[in-house]
């Protein structure tokens, strides 16, 4: 098996010979729009949209080349790809990100056609990872694997890739437009604050429906999304995201970029907004539009869950290092004897979500030896293994050992989310990924992370929100204060069924203190917590009076 | 300007009329106001009558004189700005508007495909443009994902052949 073979379990979307015509000819295309640049018959004001659209931004120290990785799937043989790439073209480093994507920071203009030549190799591109268009759908991480499932989510975040690719009437839309979708009634992907969310569920009859949500989103006007629809058919469902989308293309603010995400527009109209979605679904010509269930079995096939062995739960093994890992990493699966595995890209003192090649590699391989060659991204920046042996686990805790991949803290506090922040990224006003490091040092100790429970940290170099720091329990925005760095901490977010915007918590704190801020946070809460209570919990039920008190009090 | 139709050149034998000048004996575009205030008188007019439409329009403005109508001209001010495409898709889709869909404006080469898929037929381009250069970037990507309004013939699942030449 050449190493660009795609295991055969894996359930990625296989391309067809159709599907890689397709990107040849985007990549040609892409080739032509640079060229026509270099030759001055387009101006950078017109090609900066083309660019976008094949995933190429222009960051503080080179280009940035933004690769889908399509609702988070990965196979083994582009995970190995992707670690190639890393060497060849960057310095060794890919960042993978809270959209389930992975971002080249180092990338030269003139490689750009040779990554995407070696990207379409394992039916990979980065189109439509930037720009006011459709962006990639995200989904449940542990979709195909998790017990709380109803719907499989992948297949139809898989239809509404293709369906909005190059989709000829929202290329141009006012904004960019993100979608997530679950199967599970257990939101784990932030639904309520994406331009659209999606909950797939199952009617008494057993039949697939969608329950709609729109205009969520995060950035400087968060906002959780307001409910369009109950219940949209199966077969309805590509008719009913036209609708939403030609309102928005046709109504969204255009003037001012502050105001032109779809969250804006609903906010402004409410219910009027849902009737005209319904106006214009009820009068579509919805035979032109209908997801046939044919389309829906042929696309479901891909996504056939994979051979499973039948096994019986089991003990895991006594060794207490593995256990503390364990502790955090392993998830139960439905299938019996099975778990899912996340891997944390947040080893302490690092950048969270960076893997070099090697360990891209590394993973690769385990992913082939113990998971069906298959690998999630997940929205908070880790890697999983969705379907693997509990007999297994002991073996891959030492495999993801010896790549320096078992850092046992998923979902403590140092599982930390960061955006690029000054050290990438043009718009930042801060610094956010020293801030995720000098955080993550001072609470290293893993005993006191796991008295100290679930706690998620978002972090942020500019309001533009792409840390999340909103939806964290302790949410993080660096801003610019007259030329220095400003730290200002909001309580109390949740991106989960309870979706809440965090609370601000009183003045910034600087570069030094914020730290130190965290800490104080963190004695509070155990000072005041009940047993059982997560950092979450005893802020909800004690409310902001005595976190401020303890950070703001006369010393 | 010259009038880009099937990824040629041809000359516009269309002429766009001030709201307060007179209209000509031959083909005029007017205003979507002067279009509404002359209503009446328009109606017994022989010569082919288009309207230019603003990107905030909402096609079922023009909806009660469409029958009169043999061209709508839409217009794009920057090109990032998609409006035309919707507008374009619902003349077509929910009007049944059978007539001529121009685009006018800041309009790209690389949005020629996609224009025509949502039911444009023509594009206004200023003087000198190379239409090779828009006839290459229609047919660049010969595969949509999608239905839409030009003529295609599906091939499996959400995928057809586009047929745009
Ligand atoms: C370094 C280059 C980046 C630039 C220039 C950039 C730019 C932006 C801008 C301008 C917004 C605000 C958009 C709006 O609300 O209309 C935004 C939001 C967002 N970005 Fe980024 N970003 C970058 C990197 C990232 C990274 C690395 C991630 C993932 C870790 C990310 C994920 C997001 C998310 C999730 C939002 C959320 C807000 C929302 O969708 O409502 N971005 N970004
Ligand atoms: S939040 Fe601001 S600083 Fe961070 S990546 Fe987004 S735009 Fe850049």
């Amino acid at each position: 098996m050449n190493a660009l073979t795609p295991p055969q379990y894996a359930r990625t979307y296989r391309y067809d010979e159709i599907d890689r015509e397709f990107l040849q000819e985007r990549i040609a295309e892409f080739r032509g729009q640079i060229e026509r640049r270099l030759a001055g018959e387009l101006t950078e004001d017109e090609f900066k949209p083309l660019r976008l659209m094949n995933g190429l931004y222009l960051q503080l120290h080179a280009y940035m080349l933004r690769v889908a990785i399509p609702y988070g799937l990965l196979n083994s043989a582009q995970l190995r790809q992707l670690g190639r790439i890393a060497r060849r073209w960057d310095r060794g480093f890919g960042h993978f990100t809270t959209r389930q994507n992975i971002q080249f920071n180092w990338t030269k203009l003139e490689d750009v056609p040779a990554m995407l030549e070696a990207l379409a190799e394992v039916d990979m591109h980065a189109i439509q990872t930037s720009g006011n268009c459709i962006r990639n759908t995200t989904t449940d991480e542990y979709a195909g694997a998790t017990p709380d499932e109803v719907v499989d989510p992948l297949v139809y975040a898989e239809i509404l890739r293709q369906w909005s690719t190059l989709h000829p009437e929202f290329t141009w839309l006012p904004r960019k437009f993100k979608i997530a979708i679950t199967g599970s009634p257990n939101d784990r992907v932030a639904a309520q604050v994406h331009d659209v969310g999606v909950l797939a569920k199952r009617n008494e009859r057993g039949e697939v429906g969608f329950e709609v949500h729109a205009g969520g989103g995060l950035g400087r006007t968060p906002i959780i999304a307001r409910k369009l629809r109950d219940w949209v058919p199966e077969s309805e469902f590509l008719a009913y995201m036209e609708a939403v989308l030609r309102v928005y293309n046709a109504l969204g603010q255009r003037e001012n970029i502050y105001k032109a995400r779809i969250k804006i527009l609903v906010r402004d109209l409410g219910d009027e907004f849902t009737q005209m979605v319904e106006r214009e679904y009820e009068r579509m010509p919805r035979d032109r539009y209908r997801l046939d269930p044919d389309i829906v079995a042929a696309i479901g096939a891909h996504f056939a869950p994979p051979p499973f062995a039948a096994l019986e739960d089991q003990e895991l093994p006594e060794d207490p290092e593995f256990r503390a890992w364990a502790s955090t990493s392993v998830r139960a699966h439905r299938q019996p004897g099975y778990a899912s595995v996340t891997i944390s890209l947040k080893p302490i003192g690092g950048i969270p979500g960076d893997a070099s090649a090697d360990q891209m590699e590394a993973v690769a391989d385990l992913a082939e030896r113990h998971s069906f060659g298959e690998i999630r991204v997940t929205h908070v920046q880790n890697l999983v293994l969705p379907h693997v042996r509990q007999e297994d686990l002991h073996a891959l805790w030492q495999g993801l050992r010896a790549a320096g991949l078992a850092t046992p803290n998923i979902g403590l506090i140092s599982d930390i989310i960061a955006c690029p922040g000054m050290d990438y990224c043009a718009l930042a006003t801060a610094r956010s990924i020293p801030i995720a490091q000098r955080i993550s040092e001072r609470f290293a100790s893993l005993d006191r992370q796991h008295d100290i429970g679930e706690c998620f940290i978002n972090i942020s170099g500019c309001i533009n929100a792409c840390g999340h720091h909103h939806v964290a329990h302790i949410g993080i925005l660096g801003v610019d204060k007259r030329g220095e760095e400003v730290y200002q901490v909001t309580l109390g977010g949740s991106a989960t069924n309870d979706a809440a915007i965090g609370e601000l918590i009183g003045p910034a704190f600087s570069y030094d203190t914020i730290v130190d801020a965290v800490e104080t946070l963190i004695t509070t809460y155990i000072a005041h917590r009940s047993p059982g209570e997560r950092f979450i919990d005893t802020y909800r039920r004690i409310g902001v009076t005595p976190f401020k008190d303890a950070l703001y009090a006369p010393a | 300007m010259p009038l880009l139709e099937d990824g040629r050149l041809r000359p516009d034998d269309w002429t766009s009329i001030e709201d307060d000048a007179p209209l000509p004996e031959g083909p005029a575009i007017i205003s979507l106001a002067r279009l509404q205030a002359e209503a009446a008188t328009l109606a017994g007019r022989n010569a082919p009558l288009g309207v230019a439409v603003a990107p905030e329009t909402q096609p079922e403005e023009i909806a009660p004189f469409l029958s009169r109508l043999a061209l709508v001209a839409l217009r794009m001010p920057k090109s990032k700005d998609g409006r035309a495409f919707t507008q374009a898709r619902s003349l077509r889709e929910h009007h049944g508007f059978a007539g001529e869909i121009r685009a006018t404006g800041h309009v790209l080469p690389d949005q020629y495909a996609m224009l025509l898929r949502c039911g444009v037929s023509t594009v206004e381009v200023p003087e000198g443009t190379r239409p090779e250069t828009w006839a290459r970037s229609r047919d660049a990507i010969r595969i949509g994902y999608q239905a839409a309004q030009g003529a295609d013939h599906p091939l499996s699942l959400l995928r057809r052949k586009l047929e745009l030449a």
